[in-house]
């Protein structure tokens, strides 16, 4: 399957609130970090969790700053994130 | 924060039992199948596995390599595995050194290589845990009355989907002369969480 990003790419997480189970947690919406790695590819647990068709598409390993995702910290927090909660940043 | 272990996961569990019980009931499962299948899992899941894992990559640099490479082929050279569950899952092995940390949670819900580390802690479950260690996690290793000096740095690692996260520690000074089963000795399981030194 192609992926949309490679290590080293600037990716946005998205801003979305759905009302259904998401994979992507609160605290890491709309913030900015760097793809790591590609983690394989798995259906999107979020449309799985709902009965809907969900192909597989690419997990990536994102990395971001504490100070990203909090407004403080000097560490590091790495997500695996679904293609779909992604945009280029 | 989703994934309360309360709630809609109580029901879940009750879907559960009441499908196990319809399988049991139309002779689909012999009744003992499953808490035999459920034990045999079990009971090869240990943090010796994770401690061994660790003790060979210490001994022996091709190995640590392959192991960071792909840790859920490498670990099966000690006879561990990281499937027998629903699926195979993938294992990122992460490398602490001198000046970086990494220590493992699972905001969303549990995730943990129990294959590995055997059967999670209560705490490592616990909302405060899951919610305090990746804001702030100087702060909850200090709890465990580990200390880590302002100069490391700390990764968090969220286990949100298919992989699973086990830490290679720092090994300590002075084990030169120990061999590899003493070695995997000194390992502990918060160790291999990242919430102790070793």
């Amino acid at each position: 399957m192609p992926e949309l990003f490679a290590p080293g790419d600037r990716v946005r997480t998205a801003h979305a609130d759905p009302p259904h189970h998401t994979r992507l947690p609160r605290y890491a919406r709309g913030a900015v970090g760097t793809v790591v790695e590609v983690e394989g590819a798995h259906p999107l647990a979020d449309d799985r969790s709902r009965g809907l068709p969900a192909p597989p598409q690419p997990v990536y390993t994102v990395r971001f700053t504490a100070r990203e995702l909090f407004g403080e910290g000097d560490h590091d927090v790495t997500l695996a994130v679904w293609e779909s909660h992604l945009e280029p940043s | 924060m989703s994934g309360d272990h309360t709630g809609e996961n109580a029901a879940l569990a009750a879907r559960v039992r009441h499908v196990e019980a319809l399988l049991e009931a139309r002779g689909l499962v012999d009744a003992q199948e499953l808490d035999r299948a459920l034990e045999a899992f079990l009971a090869r899941a240990s943090p010796d596995n994770g401690a061994r894992v660790v003790a060979k990559a210490w001994l022996d640099p091709a190995y640590r390599a392959r192991l960071l490479a792909d840790g859920a082929a490498a670990v099966t050279e000690v006879g561990a595995t990281m499937g027998g569950g629903l699926q195979d899952q993938r294992l990122k092995v992460v490398e602490n050194t001198p000046t970086s940390h990494n220590v493992v949670v699972c905001t969303l819900c549990s995730c943990y290589p129990v294959a590995l580390l055997g059967p999670s802690p209560t705490w490592y479950k616990s909302e405060s845990y899951r919610s305090r260690v990746v804001r702030d996690p100087r702060s909850v290793l200090a709890e465990f009355d580990f200390h880590l000096p302002p100069d490391v740095d700390i990764t968090v690692w969220d286990a949100t989907a298919e992989t699973r996260f086990m830490v290679l520690p720092v090994r300590p000074a002075g084990t030169d002369s120990l061999d590899e089963r003493a070695l995997a000795d000194l390992v502990t399981r918060n160790g291999l969480i990242g919430v102790a030194p070793v």
